[in-house]
């Protein structure tokens, strides 16, 4: 007889916080600099140098704890993690594991219509280590330490999701958060938010948790999902041949679908956390927490009640656009600058969405500004023109963010209000396209799609259709 | 407490290094004497004083998220025993 089994997932994610600078010390954080040009004695781990905390890592750190309903630890401290690895060059990590800055949260997530909470156990900060690149020619391995000492926060939940489907939910929902309080970028791709899955597998009904494992290098929502599935395969395929799951990491390969253990509870590592002398003890003052709460900007659940109360659009677009800060942001300046919520959310839902499959991008990373959205909203309104035109002047403002007034001017494509010249148009289409005329006159009246077609031919697109078709009325009834 | 051969080549495989059996008697002895220095400390009841990290009472030591440092790799590098690329030149290291 077969057993029916459950999965349980807990998740350790790592967010990279959008500071200027390190945890540390004055170096730039920004991405894809040269190796090493943004470091200093103190991320370098020189003897002697001494780290002084970026204010902005614990601001953001407690943000992100307030928006994930956690107690904040009012007096918290840092940890050395000790490791020898090149990558970390002082020999430990600056962490923190008994005083960790957020305790206690939760958010609530929903998967097929289903709600549920999942609890977060801990937020903690710490730093990042280097980059080590391999060598083949010297078979040796290049470290940069630009990434060394940039700001992370550890968000660890709670075993409490029980499928794939559960722990996209709740990763969509820390994104949403996180990017909406401009905590981070949270970009799975570039490494700015990652997640390790701990899984194991237990008998439906079981009150007893199975032996766990840990998943590393996931960094898409679909390798998350199909290491996830995999690993749940593999830990039911060995209970159900009578053998045993062996606690410890493993490395997903996406491209192979599977993964193989990377450490097993043999060489397990003994870290040596003590407290770091270097660093003070954080006091976070109720005054300062509420100073840190009183800045916290709409979040999306709140966005998406205020829609729905002042837009009369769909509650699908909704769900789209608050599904990105980007795109709210883009939608919310585009209204305030003039342009009709629903012509706004259409631009957004249709074209917006169509270029970016096509092109294969993500929201966040839209290039066009919302005044140049609002602006071509404008000309189409005033009949500057029409909405073909638009479309084309779209595609130009979607990939360059081009001045769309300018490019109309420049290019010719206003819509031509002279009536006079249009009239003289359509009576030549007239005379040239007897079949269409009889047709039409003779109760077709989808003949008349024919005509319109022509006169825009002829006036190579620009002219207003509502116009050509209300002449061409008037023309064919004389 | 008594430190082991077990404890001594366990803090050795932490440590990285590597002792000669003289050497591990002799780091055997200077632990053991270091615990039963300190243990000393055991004979307090410290059951309802905090643990401290630090002797004085500093606290709340922050620097504003402005960037001071500039590109002093030629100067770090200076020390490194290998380099190349711009980048610190270590014996191959594996995941």
């Amino acid at each position: 007889m077969s057993k029916t089994y459950e999965t349980v997932i807990g998740l350790e994610v790592h967010v990279e916080l959008a500071t200027k600078t390190k945890i540390f010390c004055g170096c730039s954080t920004l991405f894809g600099g040269a190796p090493n040009t943004h470091t200093c004695p103190v991320c370098t781990g020189m003897p002697g140098s001494l780290p002084v905390l970026n204010k902005g890592v614990v601001e953001k750190a407690v943000a992100v704890g307030l928006a994930t309903n956690c107690t904040i630890t009012q007096n918290c401290k840092f940890d050395r993690k000790n490791y020898f690895y090149p990558d970390n060059p002082q020999n430990y990590q600056i962490s923190q594991l008994y005083y960790p800055i957020c305790r206690d949260g939760k958010v609530e997530i929903e998967v097929d219509g289903n709600k549920k909470f999942v609890r977060i156990h801990e937020i903690h900060m710490e730093e990042d280590a280097g980059k080590l690149v391999h060598d083949p020619y010297s078979d040796s391995s290049l470290v940069d330490y630009n990434r060394s000492g940039v700001p992370l926060i550890e968000i660890v939940s709670e075993p409490d999701m029980r499928s794939a489907e559960e722990v996209i939910a709740y990763l969509e929902k820390l994104r949403l958060i996180i990017q909406y309080l401009g905590a981070s970028d949270c970009k799975l791709n570039e490494g700015s938010m990652r997640a390790d899955v701990n899984l194991s597998i237990r008998e439906v009904g079981s009150e007893k948790f199975g032996t766990r494992t840990e998943m590393k290098n996931l960094n898409s929502f679909k390798a998350i999902a199909r290491a996830i599935e995999n690993e749940k395969e593999r830990q039911i395929d060995l209970l159900e041949s009578g053998e045993e799951v062996i606690q410890e990491t493993r490395r997903w390969d996406d491209t192979k679908e599977y993964s193989y253990a990377m450490r097993s509870k043999e060489d397990a590592q003994d870290y040596r956390y003590f407290p770091d002398p270097d660093l003070v003890p954080i006091i976070i003052s109720d005054e300062w927490m509420n100073e840190i709460k009183s800045r916290q900007p709409e979040l999306r659940d709140e966005k998406r009640i205020r829609y729905k109360e002042e837009y009369d659009i769909p509650e699908y677009d909704i769900d789209i656009i608050t599904n990105s800060k980007k795109l709210a942001d883009i939608f919310e300046e585009a209204i305030s600058l003039g342009a009709a919520p629903k012509k706004v959310s259409n631009w957004l839902m249709v074209e917006t969405m169509r270029l970016m499959k096509e092109h294969e991008m993500d929201a966040d990373d839209l290039k066009f500004s919302a005044k140049n959205l609002a602006a071509i909203i404008k000309m189409v309104d005033d009949k500057v023109i029409n909405g073909t035109v638009a479309k084309e002047v779209f595609e130009k403002v979607f990939a360059d963010n081009i001045d769309p007034e300018k490019y109309v001017e420049d290019n010719g494509l206003k819509t031509v209000n002279d009536e006079g010249a249009l009239r003289k148009v359509i009576e030549e289409v007239i005379a040239n396209n007897p079949k269409s005329v009889e047709d039409y006159k003779g109760g077709k009246e989808k003949a008349i799609g024919a005509l319109v077609g022509q006169t825009m031919k002829a006036m190579q697109g620009k002219a207003d259709p509502g116009e050509v078709n209300r002449i061409l009325k008037e023309e064919l009834a004389k | 407490m008594t430190i082991t051969d077990e404890i001594i080549d366990y803090v050795g495989i932490l440590a990285k290094l590597e002792l000669s059996e003289d050497e591990k008697e002799q780091a055997k002895k200077d632990m053991s004497n270091m615990l039963e220095y300190v243990s000393k400390l055991d004979e307090l009841d410290t059951s309802n004083v905090e643990a401290m990290s630090h002797a004085f009472p500093v606290k709340n030591v922050f620097r504003e998220d402005v960037v001071t440092n500039g590109d002093d790799r030629e100067n770090l590098l200076a020390n490194a025993p290998e380099q190349k690329e711009g980048c610190y030149k270590v014996p191959k290291t594996f995941d």
